[in-house]
């Protein structure tokens, strides 16, 4: 096995590059799951059960089949109905997409934890339906969630690199991009696959820790 | 679609599921072996099996992909048949995630049921076997069929490689048709169908092996308060 260091300092600017794509695919994706992922949870509690079993359907299906079918769906299907977004955009809104039917467990489990006492005392004072969701039910259940939601953030992060299949620069791309120009691959997938620990970890004791301080 | 297309289609399924059952085997034979190092007694052994656990749930799976395919031949000299190098890399990375399924059940394991086995004078090796794990395996069963549609969706991912699996014999489909919409919700529904049938079997796996425990099947109303461990969503829990 051969480790030549040169090879690491040529990556490294490219690295850097891929960091920032991916960090910036991470950001914008966990904001849109955490935003759809409370919408479907909030949907699959009105009353009415024409809106609950097909919202229960979509997100079952989305989350049992693979995100990388799902990103060549959306990738060459949405150019043919006339939406031409870039690879981007359409890879951060379908990573987005399918983590917000895993966070809308969490945020269902959040919200069944809630006493029921709190429900009882939101009736008796006869708060209207929008302020017991907004000031009583969503702040106490979304402060248990914290740490399940960051869970998902740390398993988002290693699926990043599936967006490099729709030609989008992230680590894995420009690491490819490197290997095929130069025909060096032991450097630049490794760098990545170390950089990827060095993410993850710190990032999964940081949710150990908010685990331990917010959920009793 | 044309039949020719469909055959392409048809040996895409039976690739992924090859793919998905030796994977899953590799990855059931890691996940066993590694937690039960976990609760080994010799701390170096707890150490070295957590460092393979927090290595391979760190990385991401397309990434211990490419360096299977790329790296290892160049680093060891090992050229892998492309099906073997899958079911290395899937089996590798997802058995680290069901270690942590396994290290959780063991772990939950009521303590005095190993102080029996040790007032009995089993050995370790025996306590495990016919103490611990009857009663560990029927709880692992849940969280390990999530594993399993994780490990199914993960399959999706040796397309990229080239191999000619579910995903790359769409690929192809919209190559020849020009059509993209249809063959991909064929595809979509296909992997959702076997995702179905997964979780529908591991049910009736988890029924059967409960039946001879005495436990009540299904989720107690307490764990249905938790959210669903996915394994591969929870990147520090359990």
């Amino acid at each position: 096995m051969t480790w030549d260091w040169g090879v690491v300092a040529d990556f490294m600017p490219k690295f850097w590059d891929g960091l920032l794509v991916t960090l910036q695919i991470l950001a914008l994706g966990s904001l849109i799951s955490f935003a759809l992922g409370l919408v479907w949870a909030l949907l699959m509690r009105t009353p009415t059960r024409f809106v609950r079993w097909p919202v229960g359907v979509v997100t079952e299906f989305i989350r049992n089949t693979p995100l990388l079918v799902q990103l060549f769906f959306f990738f060459y299907v949405l150019p043919e109905w006339g939406l031409t977004w870039s690879a981007l955009t359409t890879g951060i809104c379908a990573i987005g997409l399918h983590y917000s039917t895993y966070t809308m467990q969490v945020y269902r489990a959040g919200i069944e934890a809630v006493p029921v006492g709190q429900w009882e005392a939101a009736t008796a004072l006869n708060l209207p339906l929008r302020h017991t969701w907004t000031a009583v039910i969503l702040p106490q259940a979304i402060r248990r969630v914290v740490p399940a939601l960051g869970n998902y953030v740390i398993s988002m992060l290693k699926d990043t690199p599936i967006l490099m299949t729709i030609t989008v620069l992230e680590m894995l791309g420009q690491a490819r991009l490197f290997s095929q120009q130069n025909f060096q691959f032991t450097e630049p997938l490794t760098v990545i696959g170390v950089a990827f620990i060095v993410i993850a970890y710190p990032a999964s004791l940081l949710v150990r820790a908010l685990e331990r301080r917010l959920v009793r | 679609m044309t039949s020719g297309l469909w055959e392409l289609v048809l040996h895409g399924i039976w690739v992924t599921i090859q793919l998905l059952v030796l994977s899953g085997l590799l990855a059931t034979a890691v996940a066993f072996g590694i937690g039960i190092a976990r609760t080994h007694r010799l701390w170096i052994v707890r150490f070295l099996a957590g460092l393979y656990t927090e290595i391979f749930r760190g990385t991401s799976a397309l990434i211990m992909i490419f360096w299977v395919f790329f790296v290892l031949p160049i680093a060891f000299g090992w050229q892998l048949v492309p099906l073997w190098a899958g079911t290395l890399a899937l089996g590798l990375t997802y058995g680290a995630y069901g270690a942590e399924i396994v290290r959780g059940a063991l772990n939950s394991v009521d303590p005095a049921q190993r102080e029996g086995g040790i007032a009995l004078s089993f050995t370790p090796w025996q306590r495990m076997r016919l103490v611990l794990l009857p009663q560990a395996v029927p709880e692992m069963i849940p969280p390990f069929s999530n594993l399993l549609v994780e490990l199914l969706k993960g399959t999706a991912l040796v397309s990229i490689m080239g191999m000619g699996d579910l995903a790359f014999s769409a690929n192809l489909v919209r190559l020849a048709l020009q059509q993209s919409a249809e063959i991909y919700t064929y595809v979509l529904l296909i992997y959702f169908v076997i995702a179905f049938v997964l979780t529908r079997g591991m049910r009736g796996l988890e029924r059967k092996l409960k039946a001879g425990l005495g436990k009540p099947v299904g989720r107690t109303p307490e764990q249905e308060l938790r959210p669903e461990p996915t394994g591969v969503g929870a990147g520090g829990t359990s």
